[in-house]
């Protein structure tokens, strides 16, 4: 039996018909067509799937829709803002933060959560931050650089 | 010589960086079809087992399944690296050889419904007995895998060279180990993924996760037996490969058969925890290595024995054993040495290429022995390499000719490194935590030679506007290729990096090429993608003489217009002499083709070793420093740094990123890394049990470059970011030796691993 739930998805409301076992990953997908949002493991082990709801970085797939019931989400594709990229994102292209691009959108999602929370957070802090988000062709090492290059642009603004 | 670049070796972003951090570019997994099916792959549970029979018919009724297929609906080709000797059934045929392997595979509305149905496939199997290890396997009485294969021996290699046994009689010092590889995971995180349409013009459309498209493009036309116009393959954006995403699969294979039969499109997608279990590793090796050396540190003889354990198939293994085996003979001078290999099937995860292939395994071995016998020789280990380091115009004993090489370079640098290193070591502190440094050095190819297609190619179409359209048949599996490639371009055609407009492979449109594996991308392709351009520039040179008045020769491209002589006032923006050349008199259509090979390289023989791979070699060093936590054995590699010579970088900035990348999953493969199976089942097939390094691993790193520029490769670049996957291993586990003073000789080097050694030596 499907039910309907409210999402608010980047800004936009969703009603979404959804079966009560599937994840907020699937719908995200499957349902409303954003698939920026990456499978990755499907049991909250590599952190492909990051996105923000109401504030907190959480992982899609760990998550049941039906849980998220009239919440706000931001995904990788709602982070651009009037055509120009969001900080983190700019650093990630410019820094060479980049590879496959697999793991990216959870990868800026998390680090996006976490410069909200700290936005001048320390390396420790940072590779704390990231840690559940797994990365197998950069080594990581230019994706701390660009999370600490977004922290300072972003805080002369 | 090095000249002023406008393009070429400078930090410029990749050109889908932007897509990829928007979330836009799109892998086979978010691509969708009308009408669509999902697909699902039965898998075996057993190791070893004879298939009775299969009763689709339950599965079949379940409301919303489309097709139901298994190997009988096949016409049985079986895969392999050598076609000759394919032994891997898609679906299996009669026999499952490890848990993991096909066996049917269903395509229904949705993935659940597809995960329902195959629930109820009814197989009934008559198990086998089951062999898992490699030694086990290689026994007179022991089960048989493939029937073609006494001993289950898939192949072999024998290289000899100099003489050996003399050799070591005359030696000062001879060294025996046995060192130990676990199989490890490729770790990219997108899984397998595949989406066929089958139409009825008897035409299939594929896009897959392949790093090598072309394979699956010419196996799917055998595997399906319809000609090879009939296929279109194209290629998505690739979440990783490394080496394990060359093949392919039966999920591809199955996507196509399910859509042939239901006329729909079909995708499938499989969970990580099967890429974990049921798709490829690295091989595991044992070693048994002697080295012998005179009192001076001079490479005298090396003797190795190795059984690869290559599990259930046969793979690309052959080349993994010969490059396993003749990777001894570089980066030192090495006049007598003798290598045999054994490629053993075992009922497991089959074993096939992966980032390095074959030789990480290998000079793990050679590079801890070789610190071994320097303490013990009381030798310095920087010293002992220095002494033995190849030089260019060197030949190996099996036929590598070294062109350019600044290993030397790169050697004389570590050793101010490590200098400066010990100076800002550490106090041992409580004397609880040992910190300790290490060496290793490689050598590596820059696409290597082998029997069979061996080309590349390139297509560059300019438009009226000044853009450049650039095809060629090579995939980016992350590497950053599609932008070194366009670098390429730009640079010749004196246009900017973003004018240019790269387009992925299409079978259809893109030129065949063998595909992404053994760094041969920027190398080869890169020469093509140079070629084209010139191939361009060379047909707009007439007509911007005659625009200009000017003599061909002293035309100039450069920073999208064309100078005479580069003189700014006879000048014309490249877009307006495009546009002359399409529009004025009868026109013109620009398109360049260019392609290219190394030429005069001999092939290798797999079983003797003798040949010239590559028509150039890349080298360099790695140091590790780590920290020994003697009372709970946790090791913590605190900083690591990389000299390489990679000839003229075309992309500082990507280049790095290869570095680091290739140096931190080293860090993963030396501590943390292991399948751990249990008869067969795999224990552990989830990244939370199977640790892969994650941020909290990275660590400081210094990268510097030996500068060389290769003669041969395109603007004087060699291969960067495989080979230091070489030699990251042993220095980590020679920094753990010069911190503990024991010669950990099986990786990984986990916590428990290291207790017991510390207990073992006091």
């Amino acid at each position: 039996m499907k039910k309907q739930i409210r999402l608010k998805v980047n800004g936009v409301e969703y009603f979404a018909w959804i079966k009560p076992h599937w994840t907020l990953l699937d719908v995200l997908r499957n349902e409303i067509g954003l698939m920026g949002t990456k499978k990755g493991c499907d049991r909250g082990e590599c952190g492909a799937c990051t996105v923000i709801m109401n504030g907190e970085a959480i992982l899609s797939c760990l998550i049941l829709a039906i849980q998220c019931q009239g919440k706000e989400i931001l995904t990788i594709e709602g982070l651009a803002q009037d055509g120009k990229l969001d900080p983190l994102q700019d650093a990630f292209v410019k820094l060479g933060a980049i590879q496959c691009g697999f793991c990216t959108p959870g990868m800026i999602m998390a680090s996006r959560a976490l410069l909200n929370k700290t936005p001048h957070p320390s390396e420790e802090e940072i590779k704390r931050g990231l840690s559940g988000n797994l990365c197998r062709c950069t080594g990581y090492t230019k994706i701390i650089a660009a999370v600490q290059k977004a922290s300072t642009t972003e805080g002369s603004r | 010589m090095k000249e002023d670049y406008v393009n070429i070796g400078k930090r410029l972003p990749r050109i889908d960086g932007i897509v990829k951090a928007t979330g836009e570019a799109k892998y086979a997994g978010d691509l969708s079809l009308p009408g669509m099916l999902h697909g699902k792959i039965l898998r075996s549970p057993y190791p070893h087992a004879r298939i009775l029979h299969i009763n689709t018919d339950k599965a079949k009724r379940v409301s919303g399944v489309r097709a139901v297929v298994s190997g009988k609906e096949t016409i049985g080709f079986k895969a392999g690296g050598i076609s000759a000797t394919g032994d891997e059934p898609y679906l299996a045929l009669d026999k499952v050889r490890f848990i993991g392997d096909g066996v049917a595979a269903v395509a229904a509305i949705d993935e659940e419904t597809a995960e329902e149905a195959l629930d109820l496939i009814e197989v009934e199997y008559e198990e086998l007995p089951a062999v898992v290890d490699p030694v086990a396997a290689m026994k007179e009485d022991a089960p048989l895998i493939h029937d073609h294969s006494p001993r289950n021996i898939s192949f072999k290699t024998d290289l000899s060279y100099g003489d050996v046994d003399k050799a070591f009689k005359e030696c000062d010092y001879v060294r025996e180990d046995r060192f130990e590889t676990a199989p490890i995971r490729h770790g990219f995180i997108e899984p397998h993924a595949a989406l066929a349409s089958w139409d009825h013009s008897r035409r299939l459309t594929f896009w897959g996760s392949k790093q090598s498209p072309y394979f699956t493009y010419r196996n799917m036309a055998k595997a399906l037996n319809i000609p090879l116009s009939r296929i279109r393959v194209v290629q998505p954006y690739i979440g990783g490969g490394f080496g394990g995403k060359n093949e392919m699969f039966n999920v591809d294979f199955c996507a196509a058969l399910l859509s042939q039969k239901t006329g729909r499109p079909v995708k499938m997608v499989v969970s990580q925890e099967e890429v974990l279990f049921a798709y490829r590793q690295r091989h595991p090796t044992i070693i048994d290595l002697k080295t012998g050396l005179k009192k001076d540190g001079t490479l005298q003889a090396l003797e190795a024995h190795i059984i690869a354990d290559g599990g259930a198939y046969l793979s690309i293994g052959a080349l993994s054993l010969y490059l396993m085996c003749a990777f001894f003979c570089i980066p030192y001078k090495l006049p007598n040495m003798r290598a045999k290999g054994y490629r053993v099937y075992t009922n497991t995860q089959p074993s096939c290429a992966m980032r390095g292939h074959g030789v990480p395994q290998s000079r793990f071995a050679a590079e801890v022995q070789l610190d071994i016998a320097a303490k013990e020789m009381g030798l310095d280990p920087i010293d002992i390499r220095l002494k033995n380091a190849l030089k260019p115009g060197e030949t190996t004993p099996n036929g590598f000719k070294i062109t350019s090489c600044g290993l030397e370079e790169s050697i004389t640098e570590s050793k101010r490194i490590m200098a400066r290193w010990i100076e800002e070591r550490p106090k041992d502190g409580d004397g609880k935590k040992k910190s300790g440094m290490g060496i290793g050095c490689y050598g590596y190819v820059c696409g290597p030679r082998m029997a069979g297609h061996n080309t590349a190619g390139a297509v560059i179409k300019v438009h009226e506007d000044g853009g450049v359209s650039l095809f060629t048949g090579s995939t980016d599996a992350g590497q950053g290729s599609d932008t070194v490639l366009s670098q390429i371009a730009a640079e010749v055609l004196g246009v900017h990096l973003e004018d240019i407009r790269y387009g992925m492979v299409d079978s259809d449109v893109t030129p065949l090429d063998p595909g992404t594996f053994g760094s041969r991308v920027t190398f080869i392709t890169g020469n093509a993608v140079r070629i084209a351009a010139e191939d361009v520039r060379n047909q707009l040179l007439e007509v911007a003489a005659n625009a200009l008045e000017a003599n061909p020769k002293d035309i100039v491209f450069k920073d999208r217009k064309v100078y005479v002589g580069g003189s700014l006032e006879r000048s014309m923006p490249f877009s307006k002499l495009v546009k002359i050349a399409q529009y004025s008199g009868t026109g013109k259509t620009i398109i360049g083709r260019g392609y290219w090979a190394p030429e005069g390289l001999e092939v290798p023989n797999f079983e003797t070793g003798k040949g010239n791979m590559s028509a150039a070699y890349s080298f360099g060093a790695q140091l590790a420093e780590v920290e020994v936590d003697t009372e709970t054995g946790l090791i913590k590699v605190t900083r690591m740094a990389m000299v390489h010579d990679c000839g003229q970088p075309i992309n500082e900035m990507l280049m790095e990123g290869q570095l680091e990348g290739s140096a931190i999953g080293g860090i993963g493969h030396a501590l943390t890394e292991e399948i751990i199976r249990k008869e067969g089942q795999t224990m552990n097939s989830s990244f939370l049990e199977y640790r892969m390094p994650t941020s909290l691993d990275a660590c400081k790193m210094e990268i510097y470059h030996t500068e060389t520029c290769d003669e041969v490769g395109p603007f004087g670049a060699k291969e960067a970011g495989e080979g230091i996957q070489v030699s990251v291993v042993p220095a980590i586990v020679n920094a753990i030796y010069d911190a503990t003073g024991v010669p950990f000789k099986r990786i990984p080097v986990t916590p428990e691993v290291v207790l017991s050694g510390l207990k073992g030596k006091s």
